[in-house]
């Protein structure tokens, strides 16, 4: 259980400057395998900013991030080179986008979709791609089918289930969320997260999920970050947070949910 | 070298040999060697203007100025074909421009400029063979970002080339991918091999002949040195495999050669011939006899002839 207790990602005075703009400030956290971080906060608070300079998509101006690799150990992200960065971005990694259309290929099948990344790692046998992500699909629970159909073709929820199974065919440690059930009507929404948390549970994934809806952070994450003008103002467990909140802007924010 | 050739057009300036002035000719020289040195690297290079539209052959042309000498002899071909319009105007191009002898036979050429075929027979190492190239990017239709596929081929990130032979196995049963079929090289690179159908792929792999490609429009140069390994990507479970006929050529009898299907009425009728016209000519030279032959000149009058 050694594991357990190293964190898989260690974030350090990760700031984000745009010009003069603050885009986020001296964030740092620990994030353990299998655990669940979200990141709440109004629009333009800098969770989506946080996100891309965690995920190695903006190199910050200044902090580090560091994750437990697989193979070499913790290594700073921003300090590995650019072919390590991006297979490690497409193997033990994953991103969900808000848009689906942003994640997924809308011009290949569902099923090239899924098997885009086997392919990526060296998958050559078009048997093994197929069935798998025959598997994944089954998992995500669309009709085996549908398979050879464009994403085009989905429904919106069906397009965000797709997209997670084509981040989790690599058996991924640390998923980051978007917004993940951002643009789905409600019911689509609670059976998304439902299936979210499913395989979160099953799979023991990390995940770090930005979301400005504090019922999403509440059922699937375990700790709750709050930020408000780029700066994280609260930090603890999601119902420690949610429940009694400390600082005056999440006291505003949890009031501000109708309760019933 | 300096040399130039007379215009026959009144009070012309004479042409500067093979029509490109010599620091251009030094340029794509330059191109062409990095491209051999990296094989199936895309060089950039600044394309000319060429007196022929983008779509002609501007890249090969330009290739084909910068490698000709006076004591070359060059053949031109276009899906096979010498006599198609194609392969006539850049034929003439150089028969003006440089003056160097032409020939449509395949083993007295020195330098073979084509468009979507490899001659049947097989090139020695003192060939150069010149492509033709439209499209030098073999990831563009799945990733139009320019930026993004340099990176893809600097950083080997070649799965989404095979994510595409995926969606025709699921949409077809096998890889319908018939032309511009991708292929690896030297263990390193993904090209495009232009449009040229994948039965020419295997005689890529491993040629005695210098291969280079030239792309005008995107200004693009690469090659394949000599006995370069050149792989068709596949699957395990689905290997490449090259088109086969059920036919033979009507005019020549020939069942290994590559076969264009040639309507003949509009009663259902048709025919299968060589698409390598100095292939077939030289066989019914050598007495070959198709079904459709019959001695009698068939489709182009010309090759009839030929074959006489």
């Amino acid at each position: 259980m050694t594991q357990m207790n190293e964190p898989l990602l260690r974030v350090e005075d990760l700031t984000m400057m745009y010009g003069d703009r603050v885009g986020c400030k001296d964030v740092s956290f620990e994030l353990r395998p299998g655990e669940v971080l979200g990141i709440v906060g109004e629009s333009g608070s800098g969770k989506s900013t946080l996100l891309r300079s965690i995920s190695a998509q903006q190199e910050p101006t200044n902090g580090t991030v560091e994750y437990q690799t697989r193979i070499d150990g913790v290594r700073d992200v921003y300090q590995m080179s650019e072919a390590q960065r991006r297979l490690l971005m497409r193997t033990d990694w994953a991103f969900v986008h808000q848009n689906p259309r942003d994640g997924l290929r809308m011009n290949v099948s569902a099923g090239a979709n899924i098997g885009e990344r086997l392919m990526a790692i060296g998958d050559r046998h078009y048997g093994n791609i197929r069935n798998n992500a025959d598997s994944w699909l089954g998992k995500v629970e669309i009709a085996s089918e549908r398979l050879d159909d464009l994403p085009s073709t989905f429904s919106g929820g069906m397009q965000q289930r797709l997209q997670i199974a084509r981040n989790l065919v690599t058996s991924p440690r640390l998923v980051f969320m978007d917004e993940p059930t951002g643009g789905l009507d409600v019911s689509v929404q609670a059976r998304l997260l439902d299936l979210l948390r499913g395989l979160v549970h099953d799979l023991n994934l990390a995940v770090i999920i930005v979301t400005h809806d504090l019922a999403v952070a509440r059922l699937l994450s375990h700790r709750l970050m709050v930020m408000q003008q780029g700066k994280v103002i609260e930090h603890g467990l999601t119902d420690q947070v949610l429940d009694d909140p400390q600082h005056p802007y999440t006291q505003l924010l949890v009031s501000s949910i109708l309760q019933n | 070298m300096e040399q130039t050739v007379k215009n026959p057009a009144n009070g012309a300036p004479d042409y500067n040999f093979a029509y490109l002035d010599e620091q251009t000719k030094r340029m794509i020289r330059r191109a062409l060697l990095k491209a051999v040195a990296i094989p199936g690297y895309q060089v950039p290079f600044a394309g000319r203007e060429m007196p022929m539209p983008y779509g002609w052959g501007t890249g090969g042309v330009q290739v084909t100025a910068a490698v000709i000498g006076p004591n070359d002899t060059l053949k031109v071909i276009d899906q096979g074909a010498d006599d198609t319009t194609n392969a006539v105007s850049i034929r003439q191009f150089f028969a003006k421009t440089a003056q160097v002898a032409t020939t449509e036979k395949t083993a007295e050429a020195s330098i073979i400029q084509t468009r979507h075929r490899i001659p049947e027979k097989e090139l020695r190492e003192d060939q150069v063979l010149v492509y033709q190239v439209p499209i030098p990017e073999p990831l563009r239709f799945l990733e139009p970002r320019e930026t993004e596929t340099r990176k893809m081929h600097a950083l080997e990130e070649y799965g989404l080339m095979h994510v595409k032979l995926y969606e025709d196995i699921s949409r077809h049963g096998h890889i319908a991918t018939t032309y511009a079929y991708p292929v690896m090289v030297d263990d390193r690179y993904v090209m495009d091999p232009s449009p040229t159908p994948k039965f020419d792929n295997p005689k890529m792999n491993n040629m005695a002949a210098l291969q280079l490609f030239g792309a005008g429009r995107e200004k693009r140069i690469y090659a394949l040195p000599p006995y370069t390994k050149v792989k068709s990507l596949d699957f395990e479970d689905h290997p490449f495999e090259v088109q086969t006929w059920e036919d033979e050529c009507g005019m020549c009898g020939a069942r290994d050669s590559y076969l264009d299907e040639v309507i003949l009425d509009d009663q259902g009728n048709r025919m299968f011939v060589c698409s390598d016209t100095d292939y077939c000519a030289e066989r019914q030279e050598a007495g070959h006899r198709g079904p459709q032959h019959h001695d009698q000149p068939l489709g182009t009058a010309d090759r009839g002839k030929a074959a006489e």
